[in-house]
């Protein structure tokens, strides 16, 4: 019986080890890198771009202007319906075949992801904002604030432990989207993980599972400090509201 | 009391500035509707081509990070006989219609199947590879007629020739459809189909490397033929491809590509006459 079960698991562990040493072959594990950095470099600038134009949004929602709250509604819900996926195929490939406008995949990927993230931040901020009580918002207007300073010093502070959670859980969304980018000729780690997967499939046959192993650990490693930042962030503002 | 609309300000220069830089970029189209020609080509100095980087022997990306294959190979003799530099566009099956169309590339070289529907939106020179569907199963299970997978689920590569045989021929096989090469042979190794159709000359390099799996269908339809495309109306560097796939041909560049990129891949039953066209 050990016999015939040891030879088994000695060449099932070996195998094991040899799918995972194709993560370090050639230059595989700088290119993995550099396909992070694809990643998370076009998430990052489409956050940078969408928070704060996302924030003017939200904050214009909660004026009492019926006209501008149906525009930035039908905005918001444009880009919450439509598929990430079809917005990149729309910019990437109709755009220039229609209008023979050319526009880099990279480009295209951070306004995309950059409209995309603005929507849904309105969303959070004006949430957060209403959530704020009236006698809070009554108070600041006994004293005189006008209505940019109420948002300052009334409505942003007590509103914003509110708005990190879901700012951070969509920033996490974001970083896992960019593995859609293949579609726009953008190559990121995920692609370069298959390429990686496809190219050794007949010396490393199980080198998908390392591969795409890998790639979850480096996903963690990205979005784990987020979620910790988050939780930093929010006990921050609980106690400054409190204390 | 101004630092929030300072705020805002930056915000929005921040959002004008992207949107200009987005329009910047677009100055870089030089081709108009037509595509590139291929003076301008040789002017710019670079030929952008479309091809596949999961795809051996065909199209793939070397642990050095270099792109390798027999489409590579053809790009890369195209681009030293033009005297040009290649700049590799890495696309999926169903991006190759569209990147042609939208002008992001001047020729696809990525196992592109000729066919009648892809001829009306855009160009094929001459082909350089023959090519049929075929079905791979495992040898446990195998697969050895069509009539054999009704009621049963195959997997194929959305935007492949396999996808729209059997959607036209075969209504009845369930199609699960895959977005990558890497996705489909995934799925079809972990059993969650009976079977994976695609290029039969693709098939025959994966049964090789997997031994417990055999090409039960060789041949599905009629075969066909595998060549450069360009984009919808530039005669002048498809008049070029066609000159220079004659001249290569001529010159015995795809037997000795074949020799260098494909047979090591393919099982010894494979000749090179059932793959490249003379």
């Amino acid at each position: 019986m050990v016999h015939s079960v040891l030879p088994e698991a000695m060449s099932l562990a070996s195998t094991a080890q040899a799918g995972f040493t194709v993560i370090f072959t050639g230059d595989n594990f700088t290119r993995l890198l550099v396909g992070l950095w694809t990643s998370i470099s076009i998430a990052g600038l489409a956050l940078i771009i969408g928070i704060p134009l996302g924030v003017i949004l939200g904050a214009l929602r909660t004026l009492p202007n019926p006209v501008l709250r149906v525009v930035l509604r039908i905005y918001l819900e444009c880009f919450r319906i439509l598929p990430t996926l079809v917005v990149l195929f729309l910019a990437y490939y109709i755009l220039p075949a229609e209008f023979n406008v050319q526009v880099s995949g990279p480009t295209v990927a951070v306004v995309a992801f950059g409209l995309w993230v603005s929507a849904e931040i309105s969303d959070i901020v004006r949430g957060a904002l209403v959530s704020v009580s009236d006698h809070q918002v009554d108070a600041g207007k006994a004293l005189g604030m006008s209505g940019l300073q109420l948002l300052r010093y009334v409505r942003l502070p007590q509103s914003i432990n509110l708005m990190i959670p879901a700012t951070i859980n969509l920033a996490t969304r974001v970083i896992k989207t960019t593995s859609l980018l293949l579609l726009i000729s953008v190559i990121d780690v995920v692609t370069v993980g298959q390429q990686i997967m496809e190219s050794n499939r007949m010396s490393h046959p199980d080198a998908a599972f390392w591969v795409y192993g890998f790639i979850f650990l480096l996903y963690f490693i990205v979005c784990w400090p987020l979620s910790k930042l988050a939780q930093m962030l929010e006990h921050r503002a609980k106690e400054r509201n409190n204390g | 009391m101004f630092t929030i609309k300072k705020a805002f300000a930056a915000a929005l220069a921040v959002v004008t500035l992207a949107s200009i830089a987005a329009c910047g970029s677009s100055s870089s189209s030089q081709g108009g509707q037509q595509g590139d020609s291929v003076a301008q080509i040789k002017k710019s100095g670079t030929i952008r081509i479309a091809t596949f980087g999961d795809l051996p022997p065909y199209g793939y990306v070397k642990n050095d990070g270099t792109r390798a294959g027999y489409d590579i190979a053809l790009g890369t003799q195209m681009a030293k006989d033009l005297g040009v530099k290649i700049q590799w566009v890495q696309v999926n099956a169903d991006g190759r219609v569209d990147s042609l169309k939208s002008n992001k590339v001047d020729m696809v070289l990525a196992n592109f199947t000729v066919t009648d529907e892809r001829k009306q939106v855009i160009d094929f020179a001459s082909p350089y590879m023959k090519v049929s569907v075929g079905v791979v199963s495992p040898k446990k299970a195998t697969i050895t007629s069509a009539a054999q997978l009704n009621g049963k689920s195959l997997a194929v590569n959305k935007g492949t020739t396999a996808e729209a045989f059997f959607t036209e021929k075969y209504p009845d096989v369930q199609l699960q459809k895959f977005d990558s090469k890497t996705q489909q042979f995934q799925a079809f190794k972990d059993g969650r189909v009976a079977a994976l159709a695609d290029d039969n000359t693709y098939l025959y390099a994966w049964a090789k490397d997997n031994p417990t799996f055999t090409v039960g269908i060789k041949q599905l339809g009629d075969e066909s033929t595998i060549a450069p495309a360009i984009r919808k109306g530039n005669t002048d560097l498809l008049k070029w491809t066609n000159d220079e796939i004659k001249k290569l041909t001529a010159d015995g560049f795809f037997v000795k590509a074949y020799e260098s990129e494909l047979a090591p891949s393919f099982t010894s039953d494979i000749k090179p006459d059932d793959v490249i066209i003379k």
